[in-house]
């Protein structure tokens, strides 16, 4: 790796101030297991490293049932799914948390870097999507809130501006008969870039055989992970029916716009949205009726 | 050159005092610096897990963790599996189960499988499968190490 100076605030006025300072010569490292990866290959480069991880609020892990859980955005995947009580109120997070990289990364990688590092794979981003999540962002003029679907603007860019940093990330708390799911397609079991993935949420009526509401959002299938707003929003208000999913699941695959690459073809992406979406559909309806 | 950095550590149970560079891995400090070779270089990209040390805890790759973020931590590596008593029981199993060929990998897999049983000592054949998925071996299509850190298992 080139040279770099390191530097690890333990406030965010602190980082603020020493973002604000260096413009674009500096890079904000969390669990460092993307970024580390692009410095070496020379992909991005720095003369200064800012380490978040010593910052309180980044490590932050508060859930209040009557609003949401405060996820700090340095906060590794693996303290996600070792809390009992998160994984029983989010298991659509945990989906994501638990398939991210193997053990090892799952140590020091982060939901917020995942978000950050803007990958159009990005395993965290759909779901997290698809659970309403906001970007807390702090910068020089104060604190900033924006959706997640809004954050990732193109490959491994972000909304911050100069000085920004993301704090944490909001997900409001869970409604009565409401469940996430996320899931992937990868040719291995573990341990791989997702060809397609899918996140959706659903909110059922208290019968549980109506859609209240509904979001679906994608990752490896444009230049950033996709919000298929119309696919969520065609089964509000429809009786939960093999149908309903079909449709919703074709405005899915109409939202993609996925590239042929090594990992697959446009017509396989497209194919597979569809498949996942109805899938991760059902899967999240079950979910609901179950909790 | 960046200046380098006074970083003070504890390594299988001994405190350190080292100076790296802020550019260098935990996995370069460990080599180059410390002279522990026993810490393998893989891909050198978070893929292989043939540099995984304990941290705090938890297996990582050590090439995706900077040296100077080792300050106040404490590391396990490989050289801090055995005790003056002998191997440890995962490292007589994968002996014992001939579970390595051209070694590159075995440290990795002996601390990812320690590290397992250390928080799940009845691990299941499955368990172990994707705990050890982070860990590649080109040698011995993973049966022969998957059976050694069974046989260490309480799962039976």
């Amino acid at each position: 790796m080139e040279p770099f100076e390191f530097v690890s605030p333990s406030s965010i006025d602190e980082a603020v101030k020493i973002l604000a300072s260096n413009g674009d010569k500096v890079r904000i490292m969390a669990g460092g297991t993307d970024m580390l990866v692009q410095m070496r290959a020379g992909r991005r480069t720095a003369p200064l490293v800012v380490d978040v991880k010593g910052i309180p609020e980044l490590n932050n892990v508060s859930y209040d049932a009557s609003k949401g859980l405060t996820l700090g955005a340095a906060v590794p995947c693996y303290k996600i799914y070792q809390d009992k009580s998160l994984a029983a109120t989010y298991p659509g997070l945990i989906d994501s948390a638990s398939l991210i990289g193997g053990i090892q990364i799952q140590g020091r990688a982060s939901i917020g870097g995942n978000i950050c590092n803007a990958a159009p794979s990005g395993d965290s981003i759909p779901v997290v999507i698809a659970l309403g999540g906001v970007c807390n962002i702090a910068g020089p003029n104060g604190t900033r809130q924006l959706p997640v679907e809004e954050f990732c603007t193109a490959p491994g860019r972000n909304a911050l501006e100069n000085g920004e940093l993301l704090v944490s990330v909001f997900i409001p708390a869970p409604q009565a008969k409401s469940g996430a799911t996320y899931q992937r397609f990868i040719p291995r079991n573990e341990m791989d870039i997702a060809v397609v993935g899918v996140g959706t949420s659903v909110v059922l009526d208290a019968s549980g055989q109506n859609f209240v509401s509904a979001r679906i959002a994608l990752a490896s299938v444009g230049p950033t992970p996709i919000f298929a707003k119309a696919a969520g929003d065609s089964l509000a208000g429809k009786a939960v029916s093999e149908e309903a999913i079909q449709q919703a699941s074709e405005l899915a695959m109409s939202a993609a716009t996925p590239i042929t690459d090594m990992r697959g073809t446009i017509r396989q992406r497209t194919h597979l949205v569809g498949v996942f979406t109805r899938r991760t559909l059902n899967n999240a309806i079950d979910r609901a009726r179950g909790g | 050159m960046a200046d380098v950095t006074q970083v003070k550590t504890t390594i299988n149970g001994e405190e350190v005092n080292l100076l790296c560079e802020p550019r260098q891995s935990l996995l370069e400090v460990l080599r180059d610096v410390l002279g522990m070779t026993g810490t393998k270089e893989g891909c050198n990209d978070g893929n292989c897990g043939a540099c995984t040390v304990i941290l705090d805890g938890r297996i990582v790759d050590s090439c995706l963790v900077l040296g100077v973020e080792a300050e106040g931590k404490n590391i396990t590596t490989i050289e801090g599996m055995a005790s003056p008593e002998g191997l440890h029981p995962l490292q007589q199993s994968f002996l014992e189960n001939a579970s390595l060929q051209c070694g590159i990998c075995t440290p990795g897999f002996l601390l990812a499988s320690k590290s397992l049983l250390d928080q799940e000592p009845d691990a299941d054949e499955g368990r172990i499968r994707h705990w050890l998925a982070g860990n590649l071996c080109r040698c011995t299509g993973y049966d022969k190490i998957v059976r050694a850190v069974l046989q260490v298992s309480k799962a039976k």
